[in-house]
């Protein structure tokens, strides 16, 4: 049998950090960094007899999360204590939801080859982030830091309806692209605060039973989860075809060997102990609050996308591209604004941008320069101020130095060279120096024009109106 | 008389009198603890600098506190070798509202609050001031011995199952465990944090009045305390208990309640009745089920509660671990005592994958039922009077070595914090040993009020403290 006769099937539980100010239970700041154990109060270091409150903010973020992927919103649920021991978790228990979430059933739509494809949201629940540990480099000791323990988390589970790496990775842009733009939280992957636990199992495509399923903890790379999907399925199918038995098991993705590895000397089977959290009430939630929540909802991406299609004449791929980050559609959004040129500020994005974005392996977030730089690029050339190649030369010392365009233009000297006598001097001067090329010219070869242009860019460093300069070339050429 | 023989509301009588000051009250206290202490064994610290604290301007009468209860930079042990050494970087809520008061010490009890005899203390074991050879009771043993030995006007403890009003019976003062939710838990180490509840423990109805006054009421950093209109406790204390229904359930009177208990009990009926109260017989049919529930909510949350001792941040650390397995084993077996140990073990089986639903699903399930039973029979009777304890004080060492009898020392408490209302403890007699005999009222959900008068009545026609004194004998029979 070969592996197309298989089909692999994927279950995410992605973990995203809720970008409140302050923790879940206490009032210490979220804030990503800081000296170890700085942000922390006697609630979020489990002292003696502190108690939590839940932070209702917390609350807002979810149910804006629930709402945004189609969930329903319980009326009613609760906290649970998830108890186990490990040193970042310092009250040795995790205050999450275990069998009454906030949402449920909800589901989220990808675009796949086959066309558009939902995937089921099993339940949005809240809970909180553990601390970390520094291990030390002499080797003995480990630090415990809590400045991330009690950081409100929502544990976004979805249905098994995910089929393989790439609808994967779909899913979780579009689950990301989503948390970004209802603005609860900011998905930085690098700071961990947009991972996933990866449950992968594989199956006949004729069977209509689910395999066996490993899971993989605790990524936080696009590219380290697709490859670990990929490389997790081929092994599933190896041990299938060569009789063997899937164990269900947790796993760990080795980045340097490019494979998972068994994590056989974790616990037995845990068995959290899941109770009631009796330090805490009932979350109640009325209709209304939901409403006005649904209200207020930002615009998602799914309908941006359909507006640029429809509004700005966007090809389908374009908007798809853009609309997946919010930072890139808010920056299309911005200079749009500025330059009314909803074509060039879109091709500026999908080749000099995001390309430099790759170059430079950064984020969208990352961008070093507003939308209004952007905008503000885009009528220099509309202008005439600056030709488009200078204008990605403008646009790379954007990147580098987050100057604004006409403060680059002015500090480099590379506004335009429009004025006709300056032009046709120049153009006199290349002629003198290129005798055979007007020879060429009037023999009929055409390419001896674009070599003078060439000649004259070269000399004016790329600032000569490349349009005048065509247009005095010829009418030299031709008297 | 000495001054530390008096009540709260005498000495205030006297201050505001200008009769004495702060500083007589400390030093007579101070003069007390000196020559009661290496007999009854009631601190786990004592304040060195009370007089200081006064000078620097403490204006409040100065109080005992069970060692559970957060004091910010003096040492809170839970009598635990787990807690030797900690001292809490913060105050708890009812510290922030008694900070004008000065601590005299920090009282033993139970370790965590798991006992009924103080004697489970990894430090001491507190004696009964009414005979040397007795328990005080427990969990709060520390509070209610070293209150009844004069040497502390008043105390905080702490209530689970029992741990106030049981101590309060067998020494001979009042308890009061406050419904759950009108003090706020926050700094109270906790033991099982649907049943804690801290309340005062006092010489007599008035002084419970006055601290429940100064401890009660919301807290924000209690999600579980509740949203109350604040009450002034002292104002009522002499309505009078006319017309008010006393139900007396029979349960509480049956097996196991000791005869001369039972017989004093029915003697407060009478004489309530011939207040004008009216008397009459009901059944709590979910008494019988009550110990059990307790033990397994009580332990299930207790061996979550007591994970944060792993010996990571503070506390208890063993030494020589190869591992963070073996640092959390060996810290834990080396800092927790027997009884707790137990507990831990207990709740977490009880919580376990398997057993969940045999054990705390059903156990939650009784408690609602608990929990209506009483609603209804609220709906018929004011109060409830119950003995607070089946016997009086046992001897020491009787009981340690055998759990199970321990248990049934909270058998006619615990059903209370299962249900979360509020009960008073007040003594109404010695047996023919000369131990104290405590009754208990029990009321609705925020029926304070109604029970300090009604207790207040009884106090006032009896008059226990006058006819009565601790003996600091030392017979062992
Ligand atoms: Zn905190």
């Amino acid at each position: 049998m070969s592996n197309g006769d298989y089909e692999t099937i994927v279950g995410l539980e992605i973990h995203a950090e809720l970008s409140t100010k302050t923790k879940i239970f206490c009032s210490c700041p979220t804030e990503f960094g800081g000296e170890p154990n700085s942000h922390c109060c006697p609630v979020c270091m489990a002292m003696p007899g502190a108690l939590p409150v839940l932070n209702e903010k917390v609350i807002e973020y979810a149910v804006k999360a629930g709402i945004a992927m189609n969930c329903e919103i319980a009326e009613i649920s609760k906290n649970d204590r998830k108890n186990y021991f490990y040193p970042d978790l310092p009250k040795s228990y995790q205050i999450s939801q275990y069998d009454m979430p906030l949402c449920k059933n909800g589901y989220v739509e990808i675009d796949t080859k086959e066309g558009k494809k939902k995937i089921g949201i099993t339940r949005i629940h809240i809970e909180e982030d553990a601390g970390k540990l520094n291990h030390d480099e002499f080797g003995k000791k480990s630090f415990v830091d809590l400045n991330r323990a009690g950081v409100p988390l929502i544990e976004i589970v979805s249905e098994p309806d995910i089929r393989g790496a790439e609808e994967a990775e779909a899913y979780l842009k579009k689950v990301k692209a989503i948390l970004e733009y209802i603005e609860v939280s900011d998905c930085k992957m690098q700071e961990g605060s947009f991972r996933a636990d990866v449950n992968v199992s594989v199956r006949k495509k004729e069977d209509n039973k689910y395999g066996t399923r490993t899971e993989i903890k605790n990524m936080n790379s696009f590219r380290a989860i697709v490859n670990t999907i990929s490389y997790e399925a081929q092994r599933q199918i190896n041990v299938i075809e060569n009789g063997g038995k899937i164990e269900q098991e947790t796993l760990r993705w080795d980045e340097l060997q490019g494979q998972t590895i068994s994590m056989r000397d974790k616990e037995d089977a845990q068995d959290y102990r899941y109770f009631p959290e009796p330090d805490l009430g009932l979350i109640k939630i009325t209709k209304e609050y939901v409403e006005k929540i649904k209200e207020n909802l930002p615009e998602l991406p799914e309908s941006r996308k359909k507006r640029y299609i429809s509004e700005y004449n966007l090809p389908e791929y374009d908007a798809n591209i853009i609309t997946s980050s919010k930072y890139l559609s808010n920056l299309f959004e911005g200079a749009l604004a500025i330059c009314k040129n909803p074509k060039s500020v879109s091709n500026w994005i999908m080749s000099d941008i995001i390309g430099a974005l790759n170059e430079r392996e950064i984020e969208p977030d990352k961008i070093p320069f507003s939308a209004k730089d952007l905008g503000d690029l885009i009528v220099l050339i509309d202008k005439g101020t600056i030709s488009t190649s200078i204008a990605k030369k403008v646009l790379q010392k954007m990147f580098e130095t987050s100057e604004k365009p006409d403060e680059i233009i002015k500090k480099y000297g590379l506004v335009q060279i429009s004025d006709e006598d300056t032009i046709r001097k120049l153009a006199h001067k290349i002629l003198e120096a290129n005798p055979k090329s007007i020879i060429d010219y009037k023999s009929g070869k055409d390419h001896a024009l674009g070599f003078l242009i060439g000649q004259a860019m070269k000399e004016t460093k790329g600032k000569a109106n490349p349009r005048l300069l065509d247009q005095i070339f010829k009418e030299e050429l031709n008297k | 008389m000495e001054l530390c023989e008096l009540t709260v509301h005498e000495l205030e009588e006297k201050l505001n009198k200008k009769e004495i000051n702060l500083k007589d009250i400390v030093k007579s206290y101070e003069q007390r603890i000196r020559e009661k202490e290496p007999e009854v064994q009631a601190f786990v610290s004592i304040n060195e600098d009370a007089q200081k604290q006064v000078e620097q301007g403490k204006t409040g009468i100065p109080i005992g506190i069970k060692d559970n209860i957060c004091t910010k930079g003096i040492k809170t042990t839970c009598s635990s070798k787990m807690l030797e050494n900690f001292v809490s970087p913060y105050d708890a809520t009812v510290m922030e509202k008694l900070q004008n008061h000065v601590i005299l010490g920090k009282l033993n009890m139970d370790e965590f609050a798991m006992g009924a005899s103080t004697e489970y203390s990894a430090f001491k074991k507190t004696h009964n001031p009414w005979n040397l050879s007795k328990v005080p009771g427990g969990s709060s043993g520390g509070s209610a011995a070293a209150v009844s030995a004069d040497m502390v006007p008043w105390a905080l403890g702490s209530d689970t199952g029992g741990s106030i009003r049981q101590p309060s019976s067998f020494c001979g003062v009042v308890g009061l465990k406050p419904t759950y939710g009108l003090v706020s838990r926050y700094g109270l180490v906790a033991f099982a944090s649907s049943l804690d509840q801290i309340g005062p423990i006092t010489k007599d109805v008035t002084d419970c009045a006055i601290l429940l006054n100064k401890i009660a009421g919301y807290d924000e950093k209690d999600s579980t305390s509740i949203k109350i209109q604040p009450k002034d406790y002292t104002k009522n204390l002499q309505k009078g208990v006319k017309e008010l229904k006393i139900g007396i359930p029979k349960e509480y009177f049956g097996e196991g309640i000791n005869n001369e208990v039972r017989e004093a009990i029915l003697q407060v009926a009478k004489k309530y009745e011939q207040m004008g109260a009216i008397i009459e017989e009901c059944n709590v049919a979910t008494t019988n089920y009550a110990l059990a529930t307790y033990y397994i909510i009580a332990c299930a949350e207790a061996s979550s509660n007591l994970g944060r001792f792993d010996g990571i941040r503070y506390g208890y650390r063993a030494e020589h671990c190869n591992n963070i397995k073996e640092l959390y084993r060996n810290s834990r077996s080396e800092g927790f005592g027997q009884e707790v140990k137990r507990r831990i073990i207990l709740g977490t089986y009880v919580l376990s994958s398997g057993y969940y639903d045999a054990y705390y699903k059903k156990a939650q399930k009784v408690r609602t039922q608990v929990k209506q039973e009483f609603k209804r029979l609220f709906e018929k009777y004011d109060l409830l009077l119950t003995p607070t304890s089946p016997t009086v004080a046992f001897n020491i060492g009787t009981k340690s070595n055998n759990p199970l009898e321990m248990y049934l020392a909270d058998i006619c408490t615990v059903s209370i914090n299962i249900a979360g209302l509020p009960a008073i403890s007040i003594p109404c007699g010695l047996d023919k040993d000369g131990m104290p005999i405590g009754f208990q009222l029990i009321g609705n959900s925020f029926s304070e009020e109604k029970l300090l008068y009604t207790a207040y009545a009884y106090e006032k026609e009896e008059n226990f403290r006058e006819k009565y004194k601790p003996q600091f004998k030392n017979d062992k029979t």
